[in-house]
């Protein structure tokens, strides 16, 4: 029971979130009465699958906005912005509800009481309706919306015998047949049996029958409807013989002697006695002139009709989706990890060895592997949709609260990201979003005297870029001025008073720890949590920020995410036997570095490249590693926060794709080891952070000069 | 009754050595008993945490306890050991890998003939010591390996600013 309770609930969530979309949706589109219809289902499923689990109070609730929402159907009651305001607030209550389930003292119950007044007095300034609908309405009524309509098959088995006489009052059977069809997909077979012989055959009787097996949603009166005017001209037998929905707990097909038997063909003794003997049971019966061969043959049509009809019916439930766990996900997801990892392994050895049989099964099983990667971290993508679904509501609030109209606008919904991406994600979109609502959209009276349109605009946008997604955030509103931030940089002690920066400079000083620019703190935004942590929660997704405005004209923030955190493209180097791995992802080239060519340095750690200078770290000096460094390094140049810096190490190795396992805590205080990985011999490399990389030596030099 | 009697299950305890003395931890504690693999180096952490070891796919870090415990640090042999644990860190488990010069054998410890660790004397830190067992004459330390690794120990574990002279130095020496 707890685990249907807990299935009612990751259900209720999910119809929850749609319910919101819904619902804001139909704020704009008041009149779509597709958008209508499915805040009244997901009500409707919330409602009933909540008193089937034990949910009452949440039922209860319930009831009385689906009854509002069903009068919308009905065109009794208009959508208006108070009743869509009405039903978000229900939306939310219902969470709580839900949230609170089992410690029901927390919910605020004066909130709920005062949401369903609001309904019913929605409901009392209605006519009632004119027939009792929903009194008529069985209780046992579809729970799941999507059920109704398409969902509940049935097969019924039509025996159609015309009398001779059919013909004589103008009755075409074919035009009966193809009625039929109209219901629903019909398989027919003739029977011939009465046929006379050619010398009797009279062309005005009618000597044909039929079996005819439809599959259709409606009742068996809409069948029998089919066959009105032929009442007392023929032999009719309408059965319904498959329930598609209901008869799930059946275990088999009916075997061929229960449908004989049931057709009254056959009586269970004789199916029994053919049993007895071991040859197929059909033949049998054929052989002992029990029944026909076409009866027979008609009998096996319609079981292989009905087995047809329950595979694709099993099909069609299960080709939609299955809900997993997410931690049976990350299993798989390191489980294939290893086998990427021990897949190196054997393909280093087949290398080796040189024989070509092995090398030939590595290739196949690197394939494989590949592919099976490929679709394992497919498996964990999700349409970033779902967080701007949640924006939009953050926006719609936010912007009331404050007296502003802002319009979103999103585009590239449908982009993938991993799902740790997507919920890490979550957090810093909300506190971009709030500082562009707060801060950057101005007032409509301040839009109006800057010739803008009342109605600001805030554009989310997602787009793939390599193996990345970008994230743009942009808005149409007043934008950062750059000496406001120089001011508060100074005043904040952030920054020099004569340091001379430029525009984009600046800028990037928001992004300093303990910087906010709003004037005054409001209940929104500039509670001292800024834009370091947005900036510093992105790079733990190694990702990255990017900010442009321009006063007057608005602000974009830019975010780029990897497309996933499980794997990843490294370059493997060596110092000494330690092996290292940088990331593929910011590393533009690597040069040699040649003992003469350090000497030149004169110990400044400069270099230049194609006139250009790059500082470099000596990797070997600072991870304090003895030995002799060889006559030629190699320096990796990294692309780090829009810098070029040089990393300097004995060998390049090469690139590999890595899986990335964390650290033990233990390891906490040394940041620049970002986690390790396990190679195709076993041993275990470090995978560095150059950014922490550079900012400890940084932070270390700064201690030492001052 | 029955908690009497898993109170009794629970004194099994790993014995092992370092050096010449011999060390115990409970055995519900012990995972994994290795032989000694490549131990792959962490720049900058502290000399006792030797490295990482890959334990089936999992990246396991190694600590040297006789550095820790300040002795010299453990000689390569054939009886060389990494015994596996699982231990208590900041609330959640964790897997820490101990290097040991012999692993003896699990055996039972008699509660009443563990002592509590001497308050004077003794050549250890007394506060990763549970207790002192004896067994055949001989002193058994028990070790509380979560004590070890707490938070206020870890608070010790920083970045080395080892220079390269100190570096050369201690190659040179």
């Amino acid at each position: 029971m707890d685990m249907q309770r807990e299935a009612y609930r990751v259900e209720a969530y999910d119809l929850l979130a749609e319910l919101e979309i819904s619902l804001l949706e139909l704020e704009t589109n008041s009149d779509d009465m597709e958008l209508v219809d499915r805040v009244f289902r997901a009500m409707h499923t919330i409602k009933g699958s909540g008193a089937m689990f034990g949910f009452d109070a949440i039922a209860e609730f319930t009831h009385d906005v689906e009854t509002v929402f069903d009068r919308v159907r009905d065109g009794r009651i208009i959508v208006t912005p108070p009743l869509v305001n009405l039903a978000l607030q229900a939306r939310d209550h219902i969470k709580h509800m839900l949230e609170y389930a089992d410690d029901p003292v927390r919910l605020n119950h004066e909130q709920g009481a005062a949401i369903l007044k609001g309904f019913r007095n929605i409901l009392e300034n209605t006519q009632p309706s004119p027939e009792p609908e929903a009194a008529t309405k069985p209780a046992w009524e579809p729970i799941f919306g999507e059920h109704r309509g398409a969902g509940a098959d049935k097969i019924y088995r039509i025996r159609f015998a015309p009398h001779d006489t059919l013909f004589q009052n103008g009755t075409n059977p074919l035009a009966l047949l193809a009625e039929l069809e109209g219901l629903g997909p019909c398989r027919t077979m003739l029977h011939l049996d009465r046929l006379p012989a050619p010398e009797a055959f009279d062309p005005e009787s009618c000597y044909l029958s039929w079996d005819i097996l439809l599959t259709t949603e409606r009742s068996i009166e809409a069948v029998q409807d089919v066959f009105i005017f032929v009442e007392g001209a023929c032999d009719l037998t309408i059965e319904l013989i498959e329930h598609l929905e209901s008869d799930a707990q059946r275990p088999v097909s009916p075997r061929i002697g229960e449908i004989l038997v049931a057709r009254g063909d056959l009586s269970p003794e004789a199916v029994d006695a053919a049993l007895q003997r071991q040859q197929r049971l059909g033949q049998i019966l054929v052989e002992n002139r029990q029944v026909s061969a076409e009866k027979v043959s008609s009998a096996l049509a319609e079981q292989e009709y009905v087995q047809t009809a329950r595979a694709r019916r099993e099909q069609q439930t299960t080709a939609g989706s299955v809900r997993v766990a997410a931690e049976k996900l990350d299993q798989l997801v390191n489980l294939v990890g290893e086998l990427v990892t021990v897949q190196a392994r054997l393909n280093q050895k087949a290398v080796h060895s040189r024989d070509p049989e092995l090398l030939g099964i590595s290739e196949v099983v690197e394939r494989l592997t590949d592919e099976l990667r490929d679709n394992t971290l497919s498996i964990r993508m999700l349409p970033i949709d779902v967080t701007f679904s949640k924006l939009r509501r953050l926006v719609r609030d936010l912007s009331s609260e404050l007296g502003k109209t802002i319009l979103l606008k999103t585009e590239g919904g449908d982009t993938e990201l991993d799902k740790t991406v997507i919920e890490q994600l979550n957090d810093p979109l909300v506190h971009i979003l709030r500082n562009s609502i707060d801060h950057g959209i101005e007032t409509p009276e301040r839009r109006r005297l800057a010739g803008k349109p009342e109605q600001g605009v805030i554009r989310l946008k997602a787009e793939h870029s390599g193996a990345n997604v970008l994230i743009h955030i942009s808005d149409d509103g007043a934008g950062i001025d750059p000496a406001a931030i120089r001011r508060k940089a100074v005043e904040k002690g952030l920054l020099a008073p004569e340091a001379e920066r430029s525009d984009k400079e600046l800028l990037q000083l928001i992004f300093l720890p303990g910087f906010s620019t709003a004037g005054t703190v409001t209940n929104v935004s500039g509670r001292g949590v800024g834009m370091d942590v947005v900036k510093r929660s992105l790079e733990s997704l190694r990702g990255a920020i990017e900010l442009n405005s321009r006063p007057a004209e608005g602000t974009t923030i830019t975010l780029k995410l990897p497309l996933t955190l499980a794997i990843i493209d490294g370059l493997l180097v060596e110092i000494d036997t330690n092996k290292y791995v940088l990331p593929l992802s910011s590393i533009e080239e690597c040069v040699e570095l040649s003992r003469e060519d350090l000497q030149k340095t004169h110990g400044r750690n400069i270099l230049n490249i194609r006139g250009q200078i790059v500082p470099f770290v000596p990797l070997r000096e600072r991870f304090a590693i003895t030995g002799q460094a060889p006559v030629f390094e190699q320096v990796v140049i990294n692309e780090v926060a829009g810098r070029r810096v040089g990393i300097v190490v004995d060998r390049v190795i090469g690139e590999h794709q890595i899986v990335i396992k964390t650290m033990n805590s233990l390891y906490k205080n040394i940041p620049e080891i970002s986690g390790a990985t396990i190679l195709g011999d076993g041993t275990v490399a470090l995978i560095l952070d150059v950014q922490k990389l550079l900012s400890g030596i940084e932070e270390e030099e700064m201690a030492a000069a001052g | 009754m029955s908690e009497q009697k898993s109170k009794t299950v629970l004194h099994h305890y790993l014995t092992f050595k370092l050096g010449e003395e011999m060390f115990a931890i409970d055995v519900s504690q012990v995972r994994e008993i290795l032989d000694v693999t490549t131990i792959t180096k962490v720049p900058r952490a502290p000399e006792f945490m030797r490295g990482v070891i890959n334990v089936r796919g999992s990246v396991v870090p190694v600590v040297d306890l006789r550095l820790k415990f300040g002795l010299s640090a453990s000689e390569r042999t054939k009886d060389t050991r990494i015994v596996v644990m699982e231990i208590t860190l900041d609330g959640s488990l964790s897997i820490i890998g101990t290097l040991a010069d012999a692993v003896h054998n699990v055996m039972d410890i008699d509660p009443t003939a563990i002592e509590p660790p001497p308050k004077v004397g003794a050549r250890w830190n007394t506060a990763f010591i549970r207790g002192i067992g004896k067994h055949n004459d001989e002193f058994i330390i028990i070790l509380n390996v979560d004590r070890i690794f707490s938070a206020e120990e870890l608070a010790l574990v920083r970045p080395e600013g080892t220079t390269v002279e100190e570096n050369r130095a201690q190659t040179a020496a």
